[in-house]
């Protein structure tokens, strides 16, 4: 019965550190200033998981066609929008979660 | 699932800097301006100097950089940004003081404020940004302007035979014992606007430093001078700008 015990929280430590290894999830969020984008596509053409899109319908109140987040679950948080953007209307967020 | 909760203060990782101030840019989209302003509000932020530095403003589309990015700045004439600064700089030699100009005050009107600037070695950084054109008065042909581009006033393309070589002014203040820090830097991706933003940030730490002037050139892009969307003209720009100008560090004393 001890043994038992035993190799039950090895087998749990293991399963633990296979968590951390395997499902460490980078999860990311991108907010957009929509009064301050301009609509440039740059952001759109920076991100590599193709999250963002610019609007189609909707206009802000300059008239531009603002970006938003089409996709968020695919965020991972790199901010390569953030960094191309002109505006800097794009604040990014990200939290690794385990 | 949303992800709203991830939206908290201490997860941020990339933000509009706190001394990029909340006007909205007079900038077309997608002007590399606006990128340029961004990392330079971000280096002073992060080397903790806005109190003791002053920018100079040029006559171009960056003549209203001084409602932009919240430290002192002083509007010069056209293309005397460098001449100012030496003024400044002697003055006030314990400040930052770099000047941000474009490439028609720079290296047009400007050519010999920059040249004997550079000359004398003041202690100033210079920010160049090159987009090849005159983008505010409507797309003009502009010193740097490429061989064969069209402009306004070069509708059948830049003739060499009639309105000369594009300029590299960055090469020749290369060349003089004044300047010690010369590199050409473009912010088209994620990459180049992080290697730009180091290289802005070793241009003000030489200025700091008393070490010489420093020139920072920025490969940019003018959408609506070249008559494209953004997106396309920083390909073109990666393709035909940085053939004539190539990317890189062109002088390095410091190292």
């Amino acid at each position: 019965m001890v043994d038992n015990c035993y190799f039950f929280a090895i087998f749990e430590k293991i399963i633990s550190f296979k968590n951390f290894l395997i499902m460490a999830k980078v999860l990311g969020a991108v907010e957009i200033d929509r009064e301050r984008c301009k609509g440039c596509d740059l952001c759109v053409v920076a991100c590599p998981c193709g999250v963002l899109a610019l609007q189609t319908r909707e206009v802000n109140n300059r008239g531009y066609n603002f970006a938003y987040d089409h996709d968020p679950e695919k965020c991972i948080g790199c901010a390569a929008c953030a960094e191309v953007c002109p505006d800097g209307c794009i604040t990014v967020y990200r939290l690794v979660e385990r | 699932m949303t992800r709203d909760y991830i939206k908290k203060p201490e997860n941020i990782v990339a933000a509009k800097p706190r001394l990029l101030n909340d006007n909205t840019m007079h900038y077309c989209p997608g002007c590399s301006h606006g990128v340029v302003h961004k990392i330079i509000a971000q280096v002073i932020e992060e080397m903790g100097v806005e109190d003791k530095t002053i920018g100079i403003a040029p006559v171009g589309c960056a003549v209203m950089a001084y409602n932009y990015i919240d430290v002192d700045w002083i509007e010069a004439a056209h293309g005397r940004a460098p001449a100012i600064a030496t003024a400044v700089n002697r003055l006030n030699p314990d400040r930052l003081v770099f000047t941000y100009q474009g490439d028609g005050d720079f290296a047009a009107i400007g050519t010999a404020e920059s040249i004997h600037a550079a000359n004398r070695g003041e202690n100033i950084a210079i920010i160049f940004i090159n987009n090849a054109i005159y983008g505010m008065t409507g797309g003009q042909m502009a010193p740097t302007t490429l061989e064969g581009m069209k402009t306004a006033t070069t509708p059948y393309g830049r003739r060499v035979d009639l309105n000369g070589y594009p300029i590299k002014i960055s090469d020749i203040l290369a060349m003089l014992d004044g300047t010690c820090y010369v590199t050409r830097q473009a912010v088209h991706t994620p990459a180049a606007v992080k290697k730009a933003k180091k290289a802005i940030r070793q241009a003000f730490e030489n200025a700091l430093a008393h070490r010489g002037t420093s020139v920072v050139e920025i490969v940019a892009t003018c959408s609506s001078g070249w008559k494209m969307t953004p997106a396309k003209a920083n390909e073109w720009m990666a393709q035909h700008m940085t053939e004539k100008y190539p990317l890189g560090d062109l002088k390095n004393t410091v190292e």
